[in-house]
């Protein structure tokens, strides 16, 4: 099968007048449709930098990907932004149609699609209120709606809930899960998280610290549909568990030195 | 008995009823301290005035300044110059607020523009517009048009700065959602520019609106045959002091009127906030 996601030797240099600083080197990877791939690494180490390079929010140095399209109308991909990435002006349904009414799609359709999503994060009853009105999980949920509702081929995540106390990050982790099965996206997701990462993904990439690069992959073949229960009994998710902790140690202490 | 006791002593709804109502009465007590403080002073003038602890002839006491503007009402003089006054306000109000938001956004959303014009304002912002009113007359001649531009000129300057402060004061991480999510340039300009840059534009707005009330007084005590400065100015001259506390009064009046229909347009146009 041909990959979803494909990326050649990416490398993005930040260039300033005393300093450069490389924050990828060499990224290559494939990734197939409708896989879940987490990101994990050391802070800093360019992870956010590839998500942002595959939205198009910034010019990779040298290299090259591509995002196979499968119908016309679909916009390439998505981004669920860090929180903070909800509109404060838009009300919630103004949030979730964002990237449909971009898109000039017909009232009808912005309006059952927006409707079917609200539905799916349990928001209906907020449609119309603005985001100051909104606890931190709803309005990840709000920005996890706004991207599912814009059906692109494929999702980037970037750290969507770092900023939840657990059990909200739960509740979440699982209802994105929910959708996911559903619409079966391929989803690349950047985390901090360890657990987070075994517990969404079909694969878990480690990164370096500066220069970003991709040094190991563990496939989780864990079956779905899974919880967090599942996960912490599960001895070989134990083992990747201290297995990912201590690389990221590595990583730490040598961007230390 | 014992029952009823219990009930009379230690009815916690009883207990937070009369917390409630202490509350209401604290709240009672500072709005009438609001409103006493303009009525107290308006009483010790009338006093003052009227025991000639004060000169009559400078404070006449209010009693006769509604008089005054009763009588002044009456004549219909009054209205003409309230009339006219008002007329100067809001045309040059919104000369200067709409090119002022236009030009300020364009600064804010491109660069480049932002840069070519900012010389020109920061050079052009500290000269008072009354100083400029000379140069006014020349271009515009005496009548209506040279005071509306006096104040389109003064009230353009708060506008267009905070208007470009709030476009670029947005936050950077709306700019990616809109450009991830594929607005083009005019979709950019009325979902993310305008309403982001909104609030801090209305601050300047606000001050426009005090600003033009000051200017307007000022243009019309300089050159004018007609308006609330005028009036004010010619009746000083006059000693007629009376009419002349009638027009101090109007003045605070739209003022305060003028702020509270800003801040009414602000919490219906800010909803979000």
């Amino acid at each position: 099968m041909e990959a979803k996601i494909s990326i050649k030797d990416l490398t993005k240099v930040f260039y300033k007048k005393e300093s450069r600083v490389t924050a990828l080197e060499g990224i290559s990877l494939d990734i197939a449709d409708g896989e879940f791939v987490c990101l994990v690494g050391p802070s800093g180490c360019g992870k956010t930098t590839l998500l942002r390079i595959l939205a198009e929010l910034e010019k990779p140095s040298g290299g090259t990907f591509t995002i196979a399209k499968s119908k016309k109308e679909r916009p390439l991909q998505s981004m669920v932004f860090q929180e903070r990435g909800v509109i404060p002006w838009l009300t919630v349904e103004g949030n979730v149609s964002f990237g449909l009414k971009m898109r000039h799609l017909p009232a009808d359709v912005i309006k059952e699609r927006t409707a079917y999503y609200l539905n799916k994060v349990g928001l209906e009853k907020f449609a119309k209120l603005y985001p100051k009105e909104l606890s931190g999980g709803m309005k990840q949920r709000v920005s996890i709606a706004r991207a599912f509702a814009n059906d692109p081929e494929i999702l980037l995540m970037d750290e969507p809930f770092a900023a939840l106390d657990e059990q909200n990050k739960f509740i979440l982790q699982e209802e994105l899960l929910n959708i996911w099965s559903e619409t079966k996206k391929t989803v690349l997701f950047i985390t901090h998280s360890i657990d987070e990462a075994l517990l969404l993904s079909d694969r878990i990439l480690l990164m370096s610290s500066q220069p970003g690069t991709i040094i190991d992959e563990k496939r989780i073949d864990l079956p779905r549909p899974r919880n967090m229960e599942q996960v912490r009994a599960d001895p070989l998710m134990a083992e990747h568990f201290v297995e990912i902790w201590n690389h990221l140690q590595d990583e730490v202490q040598r961007s230390r030195k | 008995m014992k029952d009823g006791l219990r009930e009379s002593m230690t009815d916690p709804l009883q207990m937070e009823k009369q917390e409630w109502k202490k509350r209401q009465m604290q709240h009672r007590l500072k709005q009438i301290l609001t409103i006493s403080s303009p009525i107290f002073i308006v009483l010790l003038w009338e006093f003052l005035s009227r025991t000639g602890l004060i000169d009559a002839r400078f404070f006449p006491p209010p009693t006769e300044i509604i008089g005054t503007f009763w009588a002044m009402g009456m004549s219909g003089e009054l209205f003409h110059h309230v009339g006219i006054s008002l007329f100067r306000i809001f045309a040059g109000f919104l000369l200067g607020v709409i090119p002022a938001i236009v030009i300020g956004l364009l600064m804010g959303l491109y660069g480049p523009i932002r840069h070519f014009l900012s010389p020109l304002i920061m050079a052009l912002m500290p000269i008072p517009t009354l100083a400029l009113l000379p140069i006014i007359i020349i271009l515009f001649g005496v009548g209506e048009v040279s005071k509306v531009v006096t104040i389109a000129g003064s009230v353009f300057f708060p506008v267009v700065i905070n208007t470009v402060a709030g476009v670029v004061n947005i936050d950077r991480i709306y700019l990616d959602v809109a450009k991830n999510y594929g607005a083009d340039s005019k979709q950019f300009f009325f979902k993310i520019a305008l309403p982001g840059s909104l609030p801090v534009m209305l601050e300047g707005i606000q001050m426009g609106q005090a600003i033009a009330l000051l200017t307007i007084v000022a243009a019309e005590m300089m050159g004018a045959n007609s308006g609330i400065g005028y009036l004010i100015w010619t009746s000083y001259k006059a000693f007629l002091l009376k009419e002349m506390f009638v027009g101090l009064v109007l003045i605070s009046f739209f003022g305060y009127l003028f702020s509270i229909i800003l801040r009414g347009l602000q919490a219906k146009l800010l909803p979000w906030r």
